[in-house]
């Protein structure tokens, strides 16, 4: 069972960065992707926004190998800022798993 | 053991802070490319480097170092690594192992752009050392809390200078000033362009007719990000040039891979060499318009028998 953060489902619920809510993972943007990711963005956006921390943890290498091209989002029907997503997961995780800003 | 994300992002954030930029270098480093050019300091309308081309042979033989550290026990030592970074300026050091050869090739192409921007009639400046990078490779690892007050500097600066509007070299310089500046520099008011777009509109004579086959490697930034396809291909045909495109072209172009050459240089080094299996299906001479795209897909290519070079080269060959 993944450990659920109400904190991290909150803030991407509000934030005006992050909009995953559209998708409905209908998995164009996997398709033509460089990285060949098969569960980012649907997926790993799905997690996040339930709060599953500890399995966006588990996805960190992934989160910082996105080349934040934009290839899924050209096809994406729902318009999903996927790449902007990404970066602000990024930023998440600086701050709180990597204390990288003081 | 996969490079270790945090300290590398530390130390390119610590740099950052302290020192201005990702990746320190010497003045003489980033405006030795405009000797000689007489360009005036400052203006109303500059031109832009941001230092992309000039940081990349820095950068370069800093990741081929990082990419003999993967997988190995040494990465344990890298947190150590950006406390030292700290107190020395251990990456200024990584940068004097810059190839020369990169070096003279960079400047060339901005001062070839430079002297495009002049022969087309724009009364051109530049900020010598006031020019500063424009961060946007913290931007992209999630650093805003670093990038932004960065941000906050380069505009002061610009401010300082009278400059109005300016015109960039690469992609990602365009894209931080042109739509990320604005969302987090209060009252940002500067007009920007690439250098390619003010061609375009300007559409100089060529004086030369190139004849020749050039595949393009279309930018995601340039191409996805900020919509600019058609004026590299306007630029090349008008100066005769049979341009050839990958199946994975304009809005639809492939990755070079080089975002990630920092952390995941293997894996950056994989992403270029599929995009070059792509383009060669096309033809051998291959033109980019970033340096990241540059040096890493020639990285890919080594020995498979295509020839790489930025785009500017062509356009010189014709318009001046
Ligand atoms: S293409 Fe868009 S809507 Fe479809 S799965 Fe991906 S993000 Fe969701
Ligand atoms: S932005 Fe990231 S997820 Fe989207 S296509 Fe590029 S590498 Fe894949």
């Amino acid at each position: 069972m993944s450990k659920v953060s109400s904190e991290l489902a909150a803030k991407l619920k509000t934030s005006k960065e992050f909009n995953a809510e559209a998708c409905y993972h209908c998995g164009t943007c996997t398709a033509l992707c460089p990285m060949g990711y098969e569960v980012l963005p649907r997926k790993l956006f799905r997690e996040a926004m339930l709060g599953l921390e500890e399995k966006v943890k588990a996805r960190i290498p992934e989160i910082y190998q996105c080349l934040l091209c934009r290839m899924c989002e050209e096809n994406c029907p729902q318009d999903v800022h996927i790449a902007e997503n990404v970066r602000y997961l990024r930023n998440l995780i600086n701050k709180e798993e990597m204390n990288l800003i003081k | 053991m996969p490079l270790p994300i945090a300290p590398i992002l530390g130390i390119l954030a610590d740099n950052v802070k302290q020192r201005g930029s990702v990746l320190p270098i010497s003045k003489k480093a980033a405006t030795g490319w405009a000797k000689g050019l007489n360009l005036p300091k400052g203006g109303e309308t500059v031109i832009y480097t941001g230092h992309m081309y000039q940081l990349i042979p820095a950068i370069d033989a800093m990741s081929k170092q990082m990419a003999m550290f993967e997988e190995s026990p040494i990465t344990k030592l890298f947190p150590l690594g950006r406390f030292a970074n700290k107190i020395v300026n251990l990456s200024f050091f990584m940068s004097l192992m810059a190839s020369k050869e990169m070096k003279v090739e960079n400047n060339k192409i901005l001062r070839n752009i430079a002297s495009l921007l002049k022969k087309s009639g724009v009364e051109l400046g530049y900020l010598y050392g006031d020019e500063m990078y424009s961060g946007a490779l913290i931007y992209d690892e999630g650093l805003d809390e670093v990038f932004v007050p960065h941000a906050k500097k380069v505009y002061a600066k610009l401010k300082k200078n009278g400059v109005k509007k300016i015109i960039t070299v690469d992609p990602h310089t365009t894209n931080m000033m042109r739509d990320i500046y604005p969302k987090v520099v209060p009252g940002y008011d500067i007009e920007v362009q690439s250098y390619m777009e003010v061609l375009a509109e300007k559409a100089p004579e060529a004086l030369k007719q190139c004849n020749k086959e050039l595949v393009i490697h279309d930018s995601c930034v340039y191409a996805r990000y900020e919509n600019m396809v058609d004026q590299p291909r306007e630029l090349l045909k008008n100066a005769g040039v049979d341009v050839k495109l990958p199946e994975l072209s304009g809005k639809s172009t492939h990755c070079c891979g080089g975002p990630i050459e920092a952390l995941f240089p293997k894996k950056a080094h994989e992403i270029a060499g599929n995009r070059i299996e792509q383009l060669q299906e096309q033809g051998q001479n291959i033109a980019t318009m970033c340096p990241i795209c540059l040096v890493n897909l020639r990285k890919a290519a080594g020995g498979k028998g295509c020839q790489l070079k930025d785009i500017s080269e062509t356009l010189a060959d014709a318009y001046l």
